[in-house]
């Protein structure tokens, strides 16, 4: 088995109130079937159908843990995800897959580039958004042990970026310590956002990178304290408006502080293509992402 | 009046290219090849005999919604083979500077609507088929979705409000393959017996071979168009039609191939023998 489905196993083995639900997306439960047949549930091609069963099978006492695209379970079940599961406060966990860039040449029905607006939007919903699948394995036990719905942005990819801390809820990640800038970003982009604040190193500039590893809940005091320096940089897979720049924007409001911002994000939906192409055709790539944040520097 | 033997021999060979086609789109980052195979024949019967299109630019043509939207390296395939489209442009999938990827959108000239969220083009289709009743058109309506994709409610939903507001210019194709994703329909989430869930929904629906055009064209000659409700085709297929290599095959859904297995491919396609492919499908899209 695979280390996430391994992991789901493992948990299930521990907690007979776990149960393994997909939409026919098996991408990383190939073998879980077979090990665990009774508590896995695979209800076609239905996500709507799969979040209400989730939400009654919780309603008696069980953990669901469901899995689909990122955009099929967000934006399609998205009713059944804020009246069903969210109204009802139910631990429903909810692992959406390709979000963001890694939908690649699928195109804007396949983008998630919403998913944290949407679910930022349900109070109690938690939000974890893993920069890599290590993370994501070493977070997985306390999300779906939480009594709270959770969104998981799903990464299946291990040691895109080097820890520096033990998995902590709500607790951002330093990955390195700076004090001209400070990047904010979650999931997938983390690891870019390293290597651009690398490149930015080697011309004399002093990099902060933040890894929120959960949006909700959220390290405000991390971001605060972030909104300190000369420039904060938001870089993330998501439209610009309403991902962690809006959520900023917000917190900024409430304290009644100001700070200098650069939100790098989607202004619409990317143009779709091989990952590579992608990320060089919407301005990510690390080197990019550095040219963006000097040429920001040099104008302040 | 059925179709000459001439003539079916032509689509057959229409179709062939229309596989190469595909296949030469399932490299440098792959495409959905087994769905996109399946309704080769399909497109190619529709485009050539059924729809009533004098061009992606007539204004009275007829309506096609692909709502299986990964199998549209077919469509894209039979534009080129109707001259639709420049076969130098498919070179261009998976680049962000086209609009050639996975699903289809209306940069490309001939499509309709985008689609890639399973269970959406049959509710649009449902509108553009009401438009043309209130326009007083003869038009037809005639959307493509897969079997695993009648899981989704909406198109139940969809075939409901159709048959309540008598849309007799309304054709729903089902390319039957029988198989979704990872396994074979009626392993999971069983559909059968079709032909009565969609009659119960005020459908007239009829079964025939979704690969012999003479059958293809009978059974959509047989259509109560104009008459009654809603019309459904379902068109039993075979998932990776034409690639023995690649037919019925959970394991072949989505593939990466290299250009040697693409070359391999394109000599099955021909008769050539089975190819030896050991690219492995992947599963997240």
């Amino acid at each position: 088995m695979e280390a996430y489905e391994q992991l789901l196993h493992d948990l299930m083995v521990e907690d007979d109130r776990i149960v393994v639900m997909t939409a026919e997306n098996r991408a990383a439960l190939r073998n879980l079937p077979d090990v665990a047949p009774d508590r896995f549930i695979d209800v076609g091609i239905a996500e709507q159908t799969m979040i209400g069963a989730a939400a009654g099978l919780a309603l008696r006492g069980r953990i669901p843990v469901v899995h689909a695209l990122a955009t099929f379970l967000t934006l399609r079940a998205f009713e059944f995800v804020r009246t069903d599961v969210g109204i009802g406060k139910l631990p429903v966990k909810i692992v959406g897959a390709v979000p963001g860039f890694l939908s690649d040449g699928n195109g804007p029905t396949h983008q998630a580039v919403e998913d944290i607006a949407l679910m930022w939007g349900i109070p109690d919903m938690g939000i974890f958004t893993p920069a890599d699948e290590t993370e994501m394995l070493e977070g997985l036990p306390e999300v779906i042990a939480s009594e709270h719905p959770f969104y998981i942005r799903f990464i299946g990819s291990p040691g895109r970026v080097a820890h520096t801390e033990p998995f902590e809820m709500g607790v951002a990640e330093t990955l390195r310590e700076g004090d001209d800038v400070a990047i904010v970003s979650y999931g997938f982009c983390v690891a870019l956002a390293v290597e651009a604040a690398d490149r930015l190193a080697e011309d004399g500039i002093s990099v902060r990178v933040l890894n929120l590893r959960t949006i909700a809940p959220l390290d405000r005091e991390a971001l605060l304290a972030a909104c300190d320096l000369p420039l904060v940089v938001t870089v993330e897979d998501h439209f610009v408006h309403n991902g962690i720049a809006s959520i900023l924007a917000g917190i900024l409001m409430e304290e009644q502080k100001t700070a200098a911002v650069l939100p790098i994000g989607l202004p619409t939906w990317f143009e779709p293509g091989t990952l590579d192409r992608v990320l060089e055709h919407a301005g990510f790539t690390p080197d990019q992402l550095a040219g963006r944040i000097r040429e920001r520097l040099e104008a302040n | 009046m059925s179709l000459a033997d001439e003539r079916i021999e032509e689509l057959d060979r229409r179709a062939l290219a229309v596989r190469e086609h595909i296949v030469r789109m399932s490299t440098d980052g792959g495409c959905f090849i087994g769905a996109s195979l399946s309704c080769a024949d399909l497109l190619v019967y529709l485009y050539a005999e059924y729809l009533d299109i004098d061009g992606p630019e007539d204004p009275d043509r007829d309506l096609l919604f692909l709502s299986k939207g990964h199998d549209v390296p077919a469509l894209y395939g039979t534009f080129v083979e109707i001259g639709w489209m420049e076969a130098d442009r498919l070179a261009k999938h998976l680049h962000p500077d086209d609009h050639i990827y996975w699903h289809p959108n209306r940069s490309v000239p001939g499509i309709e609507f985008h689609s890639g969220s399973l269970g959406h083009l049959l509710s649009v289709a449902v509108g553009a088929a009401m438009d043309a009743k209130l326009r007083g058109e003869t038009r037809k309506v005639v959307v493509i979705t897969g079997d695993g994709e009648l899981d989704e409610g909406t198109n139940w939903e969809a075939l409901l409000v159709a048959s309540a507001h008598g849309l007799d210019n309304l054709v729903v194709v089902v390319d039957r393959n029988a198989f979704q994703a990872n396994m074979r329909t009626e392993e999971l989430i069983p559909l059968e017996p079709l032909e009565d869930k969609f009659s119960a929904f005020g459908a007239t629906a009829i079964r025939t071979d979704g690969h012999d055009f003479a059958a293809l064209d009978d059974a959509f000659s047989q259509l109560p168009l104009g008459t009654e409700g809603p019309s459904v085709v379902i068109a039993e297929t075979v998932r990776g039609k034409g690639l023995p290599s690649i037919a019925e095959r959970a394991d072949r859904w989505f593939v990466n191939f290299t250009h040697d297995e693409v070359e391999a491919l394109l000599r099955e396609l021909h008769g050539g023998g089975e190819a030896d492919l050991t690219s492995e499908t992947l599963v997240v899209r």
